[in-house]
């Protein structure tokens, strides 16, 4: 089950994430994703204080936009990552590619 | 409760397959953490093999078995489709899989970091890909 809503508190577009992502519904992330670029905000923040297990597929969307963020300025940061999910972003090694802050308030505050 | 899991070839299905790996992880004595690292690398082995061995056909199916002792966790992964040996696949560096901007790749890098071991055979037709985790 995933719920993915797209809140505008401008300048900032959150895409707030709740529950599970794996090969079946990743592509709704990506389209989630894509919804909040076309807006062409420059600050964009993942809230994942609801998320509670993500696959590679999941990870993967996130993955294939930072060149893009990184080319046109965009700011990208998650937040909110319970302890066990923090721990496969960084088997990863994407606590290192992305932003990431334990709360809303640390990330809009970076 | 059964002594596998039959999956059918469908993503919907990978839900199933995480709820049954934390019924049998239930009892182990390892950390929440570790479990849900343990639940990812077989998801990922099972992802793989529905969407590139099956083509996501969901008359076929897919086997898992975990068994346990006080020394390691065995994860069994059976199937009849086309031999997918991740052996044999190159783990990208995950600058690679940012520069490329493909989705693909990480799935490989997660079963090889949180596994102690991986092994792979083929007998009469039936793929075994068997995943350990010393504890």
């Amino acid at each position: 089950m995933l719920e993915l809503k797209h809140i505008e508190e401008s300048p900032n577009h959150i895409l707030e994430v709740q529950g599970e992502i794996d090969a079946s519904n990743s592509v709704q992330l990506d389209e989630a994703m894509q919804e909040v670029i076309r807006t062409g905000t420059k600050n964009i923040l993942v809230d994942c204080s609801g998320l509670e297990y993500i696959s590679s597929a999941g990870l993967g969307v996130f993955m294939s936009y930072l060149e893009d963020f990184k080319e046109q300025g965009i700011s990208f940061k998650i937040y909110g990552l319970s302890e066990k999910v923090f721990e496969v972003f960084k088997i990863l090694g994407l606590d290192q590619l992305i932003p990431i802050f334990t709360d809303k308030d640390a990330a809009l505050a970076s | 409760m059964p002594d596998y899991l039959k999956l059918y070839c469908q993503t919907s299905e990978l839900a199933e397959l995480r709820k049954y790996l934390q019924s049998r992880l239930e009892s182990s004595p390892i950390s929440d953490a570790l479990k849900l690292q343990l639940i990812l690398a077989v998801e990922e082995v099972c992802a793989n093999l529905i969407i590139h061995s099956h083509n996501c056909d969901k008359s076929e199916h897919i086997q898992v078995l975990v068994s346990q002792n006080q020394k390691e966790i065995v994860f069994e992964i059976r199937d009849q489709g086309n031999a997918f040996n991740i052996l044999e696949y190159n783990t990208p560096e995950i600058k690679e899989v940012v520069g490329e901007k493909r989705k693909g790749g990480l799935g490989i890098i997660l079963i090889k970091k949180i596994m102690d071991e991986i092994k792979f055979s083929t007998a009469n037709g039936t793929n075994i890909c068997s995943l350990v985790k010393k504890i």
